[in-house]
């Protein structure tokens, strides 16, 4: 092959080689596609995705358009630290994910060292207690949720005595020793604490410790497909309730997955699809449209972040500087006025803890009611 | 006690699922030396056939599952014998063993790609309510599972030894030389095996699914007990197979309830590690010799 022909299909290849164009914004989600947490991770993917097709469609971020590559953690710490390494080599503008706090752990220092701005769904509470200056939430951290929830068992339901379930993981221990905290302050005896593991599927005997427990409320905290499967056997073997929960109990593949054995129970959300915000129901409809399934507060979460990050670049910086983009997002608040897409005023502090205001819900026949809306807990 | 009411109850429902997925296994080695690594999967496929006959083809959940099974007993019964074990099996056990392994992966992420990796909510076949038995409350479903699994049981030991079908896939089991010698037609006993096997996971998938949800990756931890609970009792009888199948069941859930939950997929292992050290063969399994 002569080299003027070599040079063209060299040409060629590269034509057709690859997504992205050089003048593309790389962004990259590095999620729970697969495995336990897989549910919150692929409503997460699927609000970004939501939101890249409407922003391209519109022209893009500055005029460039955003090419979207996707990793699945496998909800497994070591293949997260893997496709962060995979990500980092592609040198992308920001990264969205992981949800699982136990990936963002794992991951969190190498994205601080590539100095890339990370947008986590996380909520374990320590996650914006490591110093790391690129990391920030999509949604709150468990020491914002917990005292509010803990202030409902005492005011509203009036329990005494609390016996808690929770799953074994980054996300779990962090609530639950928040929680413990929060209910000792308040006066609130725990009477029991049954610890499960992530993936588990039998909860029977779980279940039978919270019966001899005889507690005032019992407290769920597990991931979605878990809340599911404990609500299923609890109504099975007849455990009385209050149920509570914080987000996880209450969201919307919760209650698709138990079932009418989610009716009744309560609890503290920081987002949800459900919120009385027009902006809100109008991306519900708009997400339920494009996906065919009605999202949880991950999809929401995935949305907004992709949103911040336009909002940050284009009206803040002018420019794709992803030290400078940090830089801008401790101490900043976005308003629906400012990007209607964020649907909900937020704001970032110095360690990058989101605050907004959040919902007491109930649900009712399959759905979740918003009973009352709380405010931010700063401005 | 009425704990350890519950707990029993609960325990024996879940163990009469490891026992029908159990008894597949024991079924396909005593007839065919045939191990299937992939019966966890195929426990988990028939909810997923359901979920498509109502989700797509909208059928009701009856009429579903009926289409269901018989797509079941097609694919994990008749397919798999003819595609897969009868041109492994000219190579020895070993591949045969490596190509189930496959094809447990094929199916879960094949589940995973074309279905979704998402949990799924499956019909229950009774309602979750309780009922009060000698002054205890128990899970009508576990009661319905337990009892389900108990008759599905009965009956094959029924049709084993009370029909001459049965006692011809008897007799292929303990000698197949001997039974071709009698006349009687092996392969077609051996088929009726998997068939049988491809029912029997079929009927373990429905009555578990509702409780544990549909998702791709049930198959791993229900085909690890299963086997488990077939090497306990004893892989070469099916008695074995129910014993050890309710005896893992009963033991994980008290392990759970009064030792600990983080450790109780350690206790059943423990056990393993313990029964194939004292007694290789099985609780009620046969010593098996051969001779050189």
């Amino acid at each position: 092959m002569g080299r003027s022909q070599l040079g063209l299909a060299l040409a060629t290849l590269m034509l057709f080689a690859g997504g992205a164009s050089a003048a593309d914004v790389k962004l990259v989600y590095i999620g729970e596609i697969s495995g336990s947490i897989a549910v919150s991770g692929g409503n997460f993917r699927d609000g970004i995705i939501l939101a890249v097709e409407e922003i391209n469609a519109a022209g893009g971020i500055l005029k460039e358009k955003i090419a979207l590559s996707q990793l699945d953690t496998q909800t497994n710490p070591g293949v997260a630290r893997s496709q962060t390494q995979k990500a980092i080599d592609g040198d992308p503008y920001v990264v969205l994910g992981p949800i699982f706090s136990g990936n963002v752990k794992a991951t969190m220092q190498m994205l601080q060292q590539a100095e890339i701005p990370h947008l986590i769904g996380g909520e374990a509470g320590e996650l914006t207690a490591l110093g790391d200056r690129y990391l920030f939430r999509t949604s709150f951290g468990q020491q914002i949720g917990m005292p509010k929830i803990a202030n409902y068992i005492r005011d509203e339901l009036k329990a005494k005595t609390v016996a808690l379930i929770w799953v074994n993981n980054d996300f779990g221990k962090g609530g639950r020793d928040n929680l413990l905290k929060q209910l000792a302050e308040r006066n609130i005896k725990l009477v029991a604490d049954v610890s499960t593991e992530s993936g588990q599927v039998d909860f029977a005997a779980d279940v039978v410790k919270l019966k001899a427990a005889n507690a005032d409320a019992v407290f769920v905290y597990s991931n979605e497909e878990e809340c599911a499967r404990i609500m299923r056997e609890a109504r099975k073997q007849g455990l009385k309730g209050p149920f509570v929960g914080d987000t996880t109990l209450l969201s919307q593949k919760t209650i698709e997955l138990a079932g009418d054995a989610a009716n009744g129970v309560q609890g503290h959300v920081g987002l949800t699809a459900d919120a009385p915000i027009p902006a809100v129901a109008e991306f519900t409809a708009k997400f339920q449209k494009r996906f065919n399934y009605k999202p949880d507060h991950n999809g929401i979460k995935g949305y907004t972040a992709v949103y911040a990050v336009k909002y940050v670049t284009e009206k803040k910086l002018g420019k794709f500087d992803r030290k400078a983009f940090a830089q801008t997002m401790h101490g900043l608040t976005i308003t629906p006025q400012d990007e209607p897409a964020i649907l909900i005023e937020t704001t970032w502090d110095n360690t990058g803890e989101i605050d907004r205001i959040s919902f007491l819900a109930e649900v009712v026949a399959g759905q979740q009611k918003i009973t009352k809306i709380l405010p931010k807990l700063g401005k | 006690m009425a704990d350890i009411l519950q707990l029993l109850v609960a325990g024996l429902a879940t163990g009469a699922i490891y026992a029908l997925v159990a008894i597949g296994f024991t079924l396909l080695w005593q007839t065919s030396q045939t191990i299937n690594f992939a019966q966890g999967e195929f426990v988990m496929l028939p909810a997923f056939f359901v979920l498509i006959g109502t989700g797509y083809f909208g059928l009701s959940f009856w009429p579903a599952v009926a289409l269901a099974t018989v797509v079941s007993v097609v694919v994990l019964g008749l397919l798999f014998k003819r595609l897969i074990v009868d041109p492994m099996m000219r190579h020895g056990v070993l591949p045969l063993v490596i190509a189930t392994i496959g094809l447990a992966i094929f199916f879960k992420e094949a589940v995973r790609e074309f279905y979704g990796a998402d949990a799924q909510p499956f019909p229950p076949v009774v309602a979750a309510t309780e009922v009060t038995v000698f002054g205890v409350t128990l899970a009508l479903q576990s009661l319905v599972v337990l009892a389900i699994s108990i008759a599905a049981v009965v009956a094959l030991q029924l049709f084993l030894s009370g029909t001459r079908t049965g006692r011809c896939m008897q007799a292929c089991a303990q000698n197949p030389t001997v039974a071709r010698l009698l006349g009687i037609p092996v392969e077609r006993m051996i088929l009726y095996t998997f068939l049988i096997n491809a029912a029997l996971v079929t009927l373990a998938s429905i009555l578990i699914t509702p409780i544990y949800l549909a998702k791709f990756t049930n198959g791993e931890w229900l085909g690890l007990y299963a086997f488990i609970a077939a090497i306990i009792g004893g892989f070469n009888q099916v008695r074995g197979a129910i014993v050890g199948g309710l005896l893992l069941g009963v033991i994980d859930n008290f392990a759970a309830a009064y030792l600990s939950s983080q450790y109780r997929m350690a206790i059943p292992l423990l056990i393993l590690i313990v029964v194939v050290l004292v007694r290789p063969q099985g609780l009620l399994g046969r010593i098996e010799e051969r001779t050189v």
